[in-house]
């Protein structure tokens, strides 16, 4: 509730509201997560594999005694796997759950503007559109902001009736 | 809201719960005068209460049904009618009691004084009838006396006496008191009653008229009465009001949370010193074990409820049904004092429901069926709880029909859930069990109680989450019973656990029922008939499947040398009446386990019931053996299935495999070299004077067959003929045709189309050779929008690919052939199939495709089916499957992905699908299976 009561509140003040981002590089795209909604930073290890889950699901993990769900952010981006690096994890909570989202690196935090952020361009690659947020420009580079409402939202299945 | 107001919407909801109880009881015990004191007391204790709260409208309610249960203390015969009218006030009050919780203590707006009106008239109708009554008499006299005294006393001071009568609504001193009192206990809510409870007695609509002393004796000796008894009640209560306190229950779970938080801290720490030999920690460990152990044990404790608090509001159900249906039903309770975890309590309470609506609806016949059948005319539903070693065993049972074994038949074949030729094999008791199915009913009509469509598999559902199993025993004629199993809690579970392809899993002790050592010389061993592994176990044989086959993790690559004849661990599991082997790489421990939950996301893997953290700190899956069962009669048909090979190969025949030959018509149009286009793409060929070629809206168009045809040229671009005949191939498709336009028809041919040279020219698939000439195919999907933009719109088409290995469902034969050409472009090995059923056929018989391109919009069975059916299968689970659609709307792509498609392309995005594929095909998706 509170993620959105934010997003609302940014929405809704079109002036110079500051949001804090905490970047990740994912493929080497620069993606943004708003820093209220990062709970950790961890190295996934001794990740367990959830047989006949969905691809992206990388595993179950262990973090201090709760039990993360862990994303393979890189398959839920259609992009190759990473190649013999150690890959990072940026815990998050939705609706009660603790997820993990496995990326190729941390980056430093940045305090952006809300109303610098940039609607989603149209051609951009329908499965990425679905989970960004919108685009930050930045020095030399930019910036997708990860929607994780819906990065996890459209993960989510109906359970299927037993057959 | 206040803390009082809160208490009171407590208390009264409980007390609520009580009268609908009482009430139905009374109904068939009018006479039993202990009932009517307890309903009277609880319904005025509301009044009272809502009185000193200011809560006017219940008090009003509360008041006016009081009224009428006063006439029947007073001896007014008791009706059916009256007795609803009273329930409908009850959930009258239950429903402003929701709301005021609702809006926080703020009584709702709205007008009850339809439901006074009426309950005062049945107060009316109750005097007149005990005029009428010899017996009436007597009431009359105190009827009459109350609101003589009322009348003298109410606007004088207050006088705290016990004869003192209140007026309605009015608020004793007591009263007050026990509104105070009422944060303790019930009990000793009871001891002021007497005094308020026998002036309530006085009936608002009564006459005025004789004095009040002839009253007073009557008065008195009820109240001793009731007074002896609150004083009995009080004794035998005081005891257990000094001991039980009231807890939230966030509080309860909480501690439950924690303690099983602390189980686990403690197995770890045993396993951290189990690595240790001499540790000193050894003995203060064992005594913080032992501890937790009890600690444990005690926290369950406040968790167990009588199943009875599950079944309080039946009694009310199964009146209001045995109106409704006009069936006479009785309902009998057996163990309502059996304990039960509250968590699985709480889940069990609407599959209950709903079976006894089941029996009531469904189970128990008309009475004059009954009566013809010889039984009594009432209807008996009978529920039982017991205690079965570490299990509870509920049975809801009714003295009906029986379930209609040839109905079921019926049913099962219009919903097409089984062909007849499975069901003559099958017994009646299996046959029986397909009402678990989904989207069964046998209601012959849906009623407002049962037969939506949506019941037992519901129920079954429920009850197969929290570890349970139903099952189901009918006998035609003597009725039906169905055994609900489930685990005595669903907290802290026994487990096995044991490692497959390297990955540990934990299975439930409760299933298995033994462990097999298989080695080449023991007496166990692993034998095989046909490729099915099966073990001789005593006197049975038993089927095998190795864990990571049902788990689809196995990492070889063949799977059915997972199973090790001469070597392996073979866990015997028990699921229902079906037993099986699965067998493992290693069997570790015993573990006793805290199952958490799984995520939201992982909740649909019906393989697993949860997961937990073990002792060494790493997560582990927790095996749900239903899951194992189902999986294990699916991999069991499956094999099967192989066996049959003739028909196997008879479908490979009947699929249309890329590498036959097809017939090709040869043209020319433009270049001098020779084009081609499959010859079953070809509706006609034919040849128009270029003179009644006409131009409009900038496009041309011919007259054809009575329509206008839109004309495509194929060298556009070039001059055109402007006299003589021009030659034209004519595609139709659902009604439409267009006139592909070309210079000279050369040849039909037949020959393999092996498109060696992939094309980036739009229009062109790639070059193959035809007759010893390179040729070029033609690629009529870039054509066909040029005459009708929409024509991919309109229609969907069904592909069933296997890259490298592609399988292409389609049922239009034309979308089959244009885009085969597509993907055998890409470098696909294409087999098409007309449908699902085929694709069935095909899988079934053990043909192996590395992805599935199937379309949505098909008859019988739709692309999501499909899909779901073979995400279903563990074989097929890991097999990418595209949509194909022409309805690309972001529902769909979301229907699409639940249904468990990798992707979902349009139809007309021919580089779409190929993309998706590749990508597919690249190891991402795969890999992550």
């Amino acid at each position: 509730m509170s993620v959105l009561d934010q997003k609302f509140t940014s929405d809704n003040k079109s002036g110079g509201e500051m949001i804090q981002y905490v970047t990740v590089v994912i493929g080497g795209q620069l993606f943004g997560l708003p820093i209220s909604q990062v709970h950790d930073v961890f190295v996934p290890e001794s990740v367990t594999r959830v047989p006949m889950s969905a691809p992206e699901v990388a595993g179950v993990l262990n973090l201090r005694g709760r039990i993360v769900t862990a994303i393979n952010m890189r398959r839920r981006l259609h992009l190759p796997p990473l190649e013999d690096q150690q890959m990072m994890a940026v815990g998050i909570e939705y609706k009660h759950e603790s997820y993990g989202l496995v990326i190729d690196t941390v980056g430093e935090v940045l305090n952006l503007s809300a109303s610098s952020a940039e609607p989603n361009p149209s051609n951009l690659d329908r499965r990425w559109a679905e989970i960004a947020g919108g685009v930050h420009r930045l020095d030399g580079q930019l910036m997708v902001i990860l929607d994780v409402d819906r990065l996890l939202g459209a993960m989510f299945t109906e359970p299927m009736a037993a057959a | 809201m206040d803390d009082l107001l809160r208490e009171f919407i407590t208390e009264t909801n409980e007390s609520l719960d009580v009268v609908d109880v009482e009430l139905v009881k009374f109904e068939q015990e009018p006479n039993n005068a202990t009932i009517l004191d307890n309903i009277f007391r609880l319904v005025h204790t509301i009044k009272g209460t809502c009185g000193f709260l200011g809560l006017p409208r219940l008090e009003g309610i509360a008041h006016a049904a009081e009224t009428l249960m006063g006439k029947f203390r007073d001896g007014a015969p008791v009706t059916q009618d009256a007795v609803s009218l009273i329930l409908t006030s009850i959930d009258q009050i239950k429903d402003i009691l929701g709301e005021l919780e609702a809006a926080g203590g703020e009584e709702p707006q709205g007008d009850d004084s339809e439901l006074i009106g009426q309950l005062e008239d049945m107060s009316a109708q109750a005097d007149a009838a005990m005029a009428g009554g010899g017996a009436a008499a007597e009431p009359e006299a105190e009827t009459a006396a109350e609101p003589a005294a009322d009348d003298a006393g109410s606007d004088d001071a207050p006088d705290q006496t016990l004869e003192r009568p209140l007026r309605p609504g009015e608020v004793s001193l007591d009263e007050l008191e026990r509104a105070f009192r009422e944060t303790e206990i019930e009990v000793e809510v009871a001891e002021p009653e007497p005094d308020v409870e026998d002036e309530i007695d006085e009936p608002v609509a009564a006459a005025v008229a004789e004095p009040a002393p002839a009253a007073q004796p009557q008065a008195k000796a009820p109240a001793k009465k009731t007074e002896a008894e609150a004083g009995e009640k009080k004794a035998s209560g005081g005891g257990v009001s000094n001991q039980s306190i009231r807890v939230a229950v966030d509080t309860l779970e909480h501690l439950m949370t924690m303690v099983s938080e602390l189980v686990l801290t403690r197995n770890q720490l045993l396993e951290i010193v189990r690595r240790h030999e001499d540790s000193e920690f050894k003995v203060p460990l064992q005594r913080l074990s032992n501890v937790t152990a009890e600690l444990q044990e005690g926290v369950m404790a406040t968790r167990m409820q009588p199943i009875g608090n599950a079944w309080q509001k039946l009694p009310r159900i199964v009146r209001d049904l045995s109106q409704e249906l006009e069936k006479p039903i009785d309902l009998e309770m057996i163990g309502a004092d059996t304990e039960l975890d509250r968590q699985v309590l709480e889940m069990i309470k609407d599959p209950l429901t709903h079976m006894v609506r089941n029996s009531a609806d469904h189970g128990l016949e008309r009475p004059e069926e009954r009566r013809a059948a010889g039984k009594q005319e009432k209807g008996t539903i009978t529920l039982a709880a017991y205690h079965e070693g570490g299990h509870i065993i509920i049975e809801v049972r009714d003295d009906g029909k029986g379930i209609d074994v040839d109905k079921v038949k019926e049913k099962i074949l219009e919903r097409g859930l089984a062909t007849e030729a499975e069901l003559e094999k099958m017994t009646d008791v299996q046959v029986q069990k397909f009402i678990f199915h989904a989207g069964f009913s046998t209601a012959a009509k849906v009623t407002s109680v049962s037969g939506r469509g949506v019941g037992m598999d519901v129920v079954r559902n429920n009850i197969e989450i929290i570890g349970g199993t139903v099952d189901l025993r009918s006998v035609p004629g003597k009725g039906s019973s169905f055994i609900i199993k489930i685990p005595l809690t669903l907290a802290i579970v026994s487990t096995l656990i044991v490692e497959a392809a390297g990955d540990r899993f934990a299975i439930p002790q409760l299933s298995v029922v033994e462990l097999v050592r298989v080695q080449t010389n023991s007496e166990h061993r692993i034998e095989r008939i046909k490729d099915t592994p099966v073990l001789r176990l005593r006197n049975k044989l038993l089927p095998l499947v190795h864990l990571s086959q049902l788990l689809g993790i196995y990492e070889g690559e063949n799977a059915d040398e997972a199973i090790d004849a001469d070597n392996g661990f073979i866990v015997v599991m028990q699921v229902g009446s079906q037993t099986f082997g699965v067998v493992v790489d290693g069997v570790f421990h015993t573990e006793e386990i805290v199952v958490k939950p799984m995520s939201t996301m992982l909740r649909n893997l019906d393989m697993f019931s949860g997961n937990t953290i073990l002792g060494d700190g790493s997560v582990i899956m927790i095996i749900d053996p239903n899951g194992i069962a189902g999986a294990m009669a699916s991999h069991a048909s499956s094999a099967v299935a192989e066996h049959q090979e003739e028909e196997q190969e008879d479908l490979q025949r009947k699929a249309i495999s890329g590498h036959n030959a097809i017939s090709l018509l040869l043209f020319r149009a433009g270049a001098p070299e020779p084009k081609a286009v499959p010859l079953s793409l070809v509706t006609r060929l034919e040849e128009f004077e270029v003179s009644k070629i006409e131009r409009s809206n900038g496009r041309d168009l011919v007259q054809y067959r009575g329509a206008l045809m839109p004309l495509v040229y194929l060298n556009d671009g070039e001059s055109h003929k402007s006299e003589g005949t021009q030659p034209m191939l004519v595609f139709s498709d659902s009604g439409r045709s267009m006139g592909l336009v070309v210079d000279e028809i050369v040849d039909i041919v037949e020959d393999r189309m092996n498109i060696e040279v992939g094309s980036e020219r739009p229009g062109i698939l790639g070059s193959a050779i035809v007759k010893e000439r390179a040729t070029e195919i033609i690629d009529l999907g870039y054509y066909l929008p040029q005459a009708f933009e929409d024509w991919f719109m309109r229609k969907e088409m069904d592909i069933e690919a296997l890259t490298k290995k592609v399988l292409f469902v389609d049922d239009s034969a034309f979308f089959r052939n244009m885009l085969t050409p597509v993907l055998k472009a890409a470098g696909y090995d294409v087999t098409t199939c007309v449908g699902p059923g085929q694709a069935f056929e095909l899988l079934e018989n053990g043909n192996k495709f590395h992805a599935i391109v199937s379309d949505i919009e098909m008859p019988e069975i739709n692309g999501f089916e499909f899909c779901e059916s073979l995400r279903r299968d563990p074989r097929f689970r890991n097999i990418p499957i595209l949509a194909l659609s022409s309805m690309v709307t972001p529902a769909s792509i979301e229907r699409g992905r639940q249904a468990g498609f990798d992707d979902y392309v349009a139809k007309f995005d021919r580089p779409g699908l190929i993309a998706a594929l590749k990508d597919v095909f690249s190891g991402e998706m795969g890999a992550a299976a």
